[in-house]
């Protein structure tokens, strides 16, 4: 497997009132081609930020450090000329929320065209026919009519598939999804996450798909990334993690999800304390305050992220004292 | 308090009756026909998803929408039809924490003037040092601590501020709280913590629960009944363990199948897009009929009771009884 995107070291900082407040420190992955990668972290983890500085999507106070190479072209110091090729036509990303995504006073079949015309020199006949058949095959029925109408009258599920369908129309290498079920209902959400998965095997395209939710992630990726207070504490692969977590924190946070299925508990198990704040930032291991392992260097020392000779199957663990294999 | 709570369990009657309750949006029947009790120090868990009606439900209770027709029993008072001094009195019973735990608090209020209010409104003959105590004690119940009652809401994390919301509800020791999606914006590592506050609290005070969520597993959790909603209707009414064991409604069913989780889950099951008919509350038929695998012609003209099918267990459904005996 060759690399699609490699990050290394990208820290990503904001200026707040004079201040610099780190979002995202030292993080490095890579995605390889055709792979799924789940990046899993809760608020404030910095699992957006992260992908916003790859995209050259960043807000305008802050700043991206560090370097982000897709298909062998560095993006971090790139122009916006430069990304503005790439995004949309070779990488693309969708939103949890898809009518802030959209435009509200365009038409569907206008913006989904637009992305072909802008980004692969369609004529406009031809691109609205590409759309209304790419909206047939992310699931949406009566695709002609669906292209006159705006976002507001579409229900929330209908416009993630417009979202997809978008995002897919120049037939990307890489697309990432940032909590693209978060907003709908659970049974809308299981229709989302298998046009994804099927999506995927036909077009092999690599996929990052962010979430806050371990269950969305295990249904999908090949690989899973997890972040907390804006650095990586784990990767590995995606059935490992869930079966033998090494990072207190992975296992901690896998012990919180309470499950439809087993027997009804009556009190749900916690992870006592809240992360650090934005800006404080700890000498030792960010989660040490929180962590049932943790010891005196914990507190001292920041633990590095290993990793094997062969980092896409290695499973490491930003951890002085993981769990034993 | 106590004294009056334990009488309430040992009667027969209901703390909430809820009977034929009809609430119209606009053009839109939001709630038909619902029927349920709720008694004193029970939790009942109320699931569905958007647009079912759950939150108009909760509205409707606390007489914040209109009731086109039916009947909700206070302890016996009818509170649609009681004059404003019976509904000042029963506010102060029937307490509300909401889902947004930021945006349900005052910005220009200091924490502690938010949980003190209740009091000014309901325990006027309080003097300002009484006040103060019963302010500080209700905070540290909740796990913050006395000294932040001098802060602001945006000094606060999501949980804390749900600490607060659960304070300000809780310091009149209410009969019923209605929790509105309690935990839904929280990171899942605070979940279980604002849940567990939740459970506490209600064991030490003997306050009975209404918990809404779209959440399926936390509310198997908390409750020991569980009803379901969809387009406006109750279509299920069971203990936990049987509507997890047993869902007897095909749309419950649909439900369970579309809720991801981790390694060894079972697979998705595809679930019929809903359509516009399935979006709303259709008077001629069973709403869930478009989507439904199992609709007979039937399903289409006329809409199945909410019955009982096994002890304690309530079901809309035509042809529930082929699968349920």
């Amino acid at each position: 497997m060759t690399n699609l995107l490699c990050i290394d070291a990208l820290s990503v900082r904001f200026a707040q009132g004079g201040a610099t407040v780190a979002a995202v420190e030292q993080v490095s992955l890579d995605v390889a081609r055709g792979e799924c990668v789940g990046i899993v972290g809760e608020s404030g983890s910095g699992k957006t930020q992260t992908f916003l500085a790859a995209m050259g999507l960043l807000a305008s106070n802050a700043a991206a450090e560090g370097s982000v190479i897709f298909d062998g072209e560095e993006l971090v110091a790139a122009g916006r000329a430069r990304l503005n090729r790439l995004r949309g036509a070779r990488l693309a990303m969708i939103f949890q929320d898809p009518m802030s995504a959209l435009t509200p006073h365009l038409t569907i079949g206008t913006q989904m065209a637009e992305v072909l015309v802008q980004h692969a020199g369609a004529s406009w006949a031809e691109a609205r026919a590409r759309s209304a058949s790419m909206l047939t095959r992310v699931g949406v029925a009566e695709p002609a009519r669906r292209l006159r109408q705006y976002p507001h009258e579409l229900s929330g599920g209908l416009r993630q598939r417009v979202m997809i369908g978008m995002s897919l129309m120049c037939g990307p290498e890489l697309v990432i999804a940032d909590e693209p079920t978060t907003a709908l209902d659970v049974t809308v959400q299981a229709q989302i996450i298998e046009l994804l998965r099927a999506l995927r095997e036909e077009l092999g395209m690599a996929l990052v798909l962010i979430s806050h939710d371990l269950a969305v992630v295990a249904g999908l990726a090949d690989r899973i990334v997890v972040m907390y207070a804006g650095r990586i504490v784990e990767r590995a692969p995606a059935r490992q993690i869930f079966q033998i977590p090494r990072h207190p924190y992975t296992a901690e946070l896998l012990k919180c999800v309470p499950s439809v299925w087993g027997p009804r508990r009556e009190r749900l198990p916690t992870l006592a304390g809240q992360p650090p704040r934005p800006g404080e930032s700890p000498a030792g291991c960010a989660f040490a305050p929180r962590c049932p392992r943790a010891a005196e260097r914990c507190f001292r020392e920041r633990p590095l992220l290993g990793g094997g000779a062969h980092p896409i199957a290695a499973h490491a663990a930003a951890c002085h004292f993981p769990l034993p294999p | 308090m106590t004294h009056d709570s334990q009488a309430d369990a040992c009667s027969a009657e209901p703390l909430l009756k809820v009977t034929g309750l009809q609430v119209n949006l606009g053009e839109r029947i939001a709630l038909q026909g619902v029927t349920f009790d709720l008694f004193a120090g029970e939790t009942l868990g109320l699931v569905g998803e958007s647009g079912s009606g759950k939150s108009t439900l909760a509205r409707a209770i606390l007489r914040l929408v209109r009731a086109e027709r039916g009947y909700i029993g206070w302890r016996g008072e009818n509170l649609l039809s009681c004059d404003a001094a019976t509904l000042r009195r029963v506010r102060r019973d029937l307490q509300m924490v909401f889902q947004d735990p930021l945006a349900s608090l005052d910005p220009r209020m200091t924490i502690g003037e938010t949980v003190a209010e209740p009091l000014r409104i309901f325990a006027a003959h309080l003097s300002a040092p009484e006040r103060t105590a019963r302010v500080a004690a209700i905070l540290e119940r909740v796990g913050l601590r006395a000294d932040m009652s001098r802060r602001y809401p945006h000094e606060f994390s999501g949980g804390q501020c749900q600490r607060v919301g659960i304070a300000r509800a809780m310091i009149l020791n209410p009969k019923l709280l209605i929790c509105d999606e309690p935990v839904s914006s929280l990171d899942v590592s605070i979940q279980g913590q604002i849940v567990n506050l939740l459970l506490d609290l209600q064991r030490d005070a003997g306050t009975a629960l209404l918990f809404i969520s779209h959440n399926l597993a936390i509310v198997r959790h908390v409750s020991r009944r569980i009803v379901v909603m969809f387009a406006g209707r109750l279509v299920e009414s069971a203990p936990g363990d049987a509507l997890f064991g047993n869902p007897a409604h095909p749309y419950t069913q649909a439900l369970l199948a579309a809720v991801p989780a981790l390694a060894a889950a079972p697979p998705f099951t595809r679930v019929p897009p809903p359509t516009e008919a399935g979006s709303r509350a259709a008077s001629s038929g069973c709403a869930f009929s478009a989507r439904c695998r199992y609709a007979i012609p039937l399903c289409e003209t006329r809409v199945p009771a909410l019955d009982q099918k096994r002890p304690a267990h309530w079901v809309a459904c035509h042809r529930a009884g082929e699968w349920i005996s």
